[in-house]
């Protein structure tokens, strides 16, 4: 049964091999999509077609293969400066991934920009890669951490964000959906409140990209930030974007080969935007990888792949959430496809455990979201992640699987 | 009988349920944390020692039903036995939920004990720091110098 209508999901599995897959002699059930995601044979194929036919260093040699790999690199980045609508492919900066980009603005930006007395607002949903960061800067300048506290069904008090930024707030760095409750922020009233104020943002979109269409100039973010393999791409690849203004004003991140413009052991000056922030041989396949990926997504559609995404959710909150004994942790109003849950008496990693005997394959912890678990008062939760390529029947299957998990533990 | 009942036997269910020695110690002679920082789960063992030793121990925490199981069944085990000894079984209970039963050497399994229930451990690899996890806690106050709290991150 279609959810939406011509949205031919067998069609699209066939398109992941992986899925395909048994685990334990069943069907593998992938719903563990908010860590990575899986890979089309477009992805894959693009990376052997650049390993055995195009490898080479780029930005460097004269040689065709050179000249070719240089190519594949930069359209890719013409494809993701059009995938988030940034105004010049200049402001798409490849990282390793979400981590890493955030840890460049607090680097560059954050070092060069934030003092003593300052202050830098985050939520309470963050990831730990957008608390820690920040709180080394801190530790560092002197400034202070402030979080904006989340109500009861995991959604960002605005009010209070409102009142915690002031003439010493320098930054707000928030995510966009949250990896552990599935909450969608309101981030675009978040980036108005606080350029009102003279505010950069940053946002954290590493969960936000494989559900919903960003338009970074519609948005206004000053940062974005995403990580290719959570957008069916290859892993040690993502992107910070930055407006070029503000780009132009930050230090370089990491010294070396291909960020400078002229080295004498007097004085060395750096290259222009983005190779400023891209020092050392970069990951070439990944970017190659993570261009085809993104190629991919468009052609699913990402306003059909949040269509079928709703139906998911819906059925699977309803399904999981009338479970006896079963308690969904994060009902947002706006929501992404993730619920993550747990049972009365049993802990997520016996969940886990049971489920992977089903060929079931779930996320079970903390999710790297600690201050949330102690918000909720749970050590963990289990969650079951969607993509467009799952299914309502794997649901089903996710349910049954948590029946025996209660089987086996007699409740 | 399938891995998962293998792994979750009676036995383990019952100790999770109604975990033994499961309380706060008011004045422990020594006291160690074990913290898994992948996973959160969170044990905290309590010893009251009379010279090598182990005259009372105790436990309190939170963590899956293995990890609590392996708290509750090692309290069990080492009360009453000399610190030498408790460092023994550890070695013991160590290489049978690294290795499994049949890498056990059949004396060991019978000083096991209990403790054998455990064994379905092994076959589940990311499993085995639930089952060490209070191990580890209690090695680390049997071996602390003083009552500091160590941390164990295995």
């Amino acid at each position: 049964m279609a959810i939406v209508p011509g949205f031919d999901v067998s069609a699209l599995r066939n398109d992941f091999p992986i899925l395909h897959e048994r685990v334990h002699g069943k069907p593998l059930v992938y719903l563990d999509n908010a860590a990575t995601t899986q890979k089309p044979q477009s992805v894959i194929d693009a990376l052997t077609r650049y390993y055995r036919t195009q490898n080479a260093n780029i930005h460097r040699g004269v040689h065709s293969l050179s000249e070719m790999a240089t190519y594949e690199y930069e359209k890719a980045r013409g494809k993701m400066k059009l995938f988030l609508n940034a105004a010049d492919t200049r402001e798409i900066i490849f990282v390793r991934g979400t981590t890493e980009g955030i840890n460049l603005v607090k680097d560059t930006f954050g070092r060069k920009f934030i003092g003593t007395g300052d202050e830098i607002v985050i939520s309470a949903m963050e990831h730990h890669s957008n608390i820690v960061p920040w709180q080394l800067l801190c530790e560092e300048k002197g400034c202070k951490l402030k979080v904006v506290p989340i109500n009861d069904r995991g959604e960002l008090n605005f009010e209070a964000f409102t009142s915690l930024v002031s003439e010493r707030t320098k930054l707000v760095s928030m995510v966009y959906v949250s990896n552990s409750l599935g909450t969608i922020n309101p981030v675009k009233r978040v980036i108005e409140f606080s350029h009102a104020r003279g505010v950069p943002v940053l946002i954290d979109g590493a969960q936000a990209v494989s559900h919903l269409p960003v338009d970074v100039r519609d948005l206004d973010c000053d940062f974005f930030v995403l990580s290719g393999h959570k957008l069916f791409g290859p892993t040690g690849i993502g992107v910070l974007y930055g407006k070029m203004d503000l780009l132009e004003k930050m230090p370089p991140y990491q010294a070396g080969g291909d960020m400078i413009r002229s080295v004498t052991f007097e004085r060395t000056t750096f290259n222009e935007l983005p190779y400023k922030f891209e020092a050392g041989t970069p990951n070439i396949a990944g970017v190659i990888g993570l261009g085809a990926a993104l190629d991919y997504v468009q052609s699913v559609g990402l306003a059909a792949i949040g269509e079928h995404e709703t139906g998911l959710l819906r059925y699977a909150t309803t399904r999981v959430g009338s479970m006896k004994g079963v308690r969904i942790i994060g009902t947002a109003a706006e929501k992404a496809s993730v619920v993550s849950f747990v049972l009365d008496t049993v802990h997520a990693h016996d969940v886990g455990t049971i489920l992977d005997q089903e060929g079931v394959a779930i996320r079970t912890g903390h999710h790297c979201t600690q201050p949330v678990m102690a918000r909720f008062g749970v050590p963990a939760t289990a969650r079951a992640s969607f993509a467009f390529y799952n299914t309502l029947s794997e649901i089903d299957t996710l349910v049954e699987g948590i029946k025996k998990v209660q089987e086996v533990f007699q409740v | 009988m399938s891995s998962v009942n293998e792994l979750y036997q009676q036995l383990i269910l019952d100790h999770n349920k109604n975990p033994r020695n499961c309380r706060h110690m008011d004045h422990p002679t020594k006291v160690a944390e074990g913290y898994n920082p992948l996973c959160g789960d969170h044990f905290t063992v309590f010893l009251e020692m009379d010279g090598d030793t182990i005259k009372d121990v105790s436990f309190e925490g939170a963590g899956c039903a293995i990890s609590k199981a392996s708290a509750s069944m090692m309290t069990t085990a080492v009360k009453g036995v000399r610190k030498e000894e408790a460092e023994e079984l550890f070695r013991k209970f160590h290489t049978l939920v690294t290795r499994g039963m049949s890498a056990a050497v059949e004396d060991d399994i019978e000083e096991l004990g209990c403790l054998g229930a455990l064994a379905g451990v092994a076959e589940f690899p990311a499993r085995i720091k639930c089952a060490s996890l209070a191990w580890h806690a209690l090695h680390g106050a049997l071996t602390a110098k003083d009552s500091k709290v160590v941390t164990t991150e295995e």
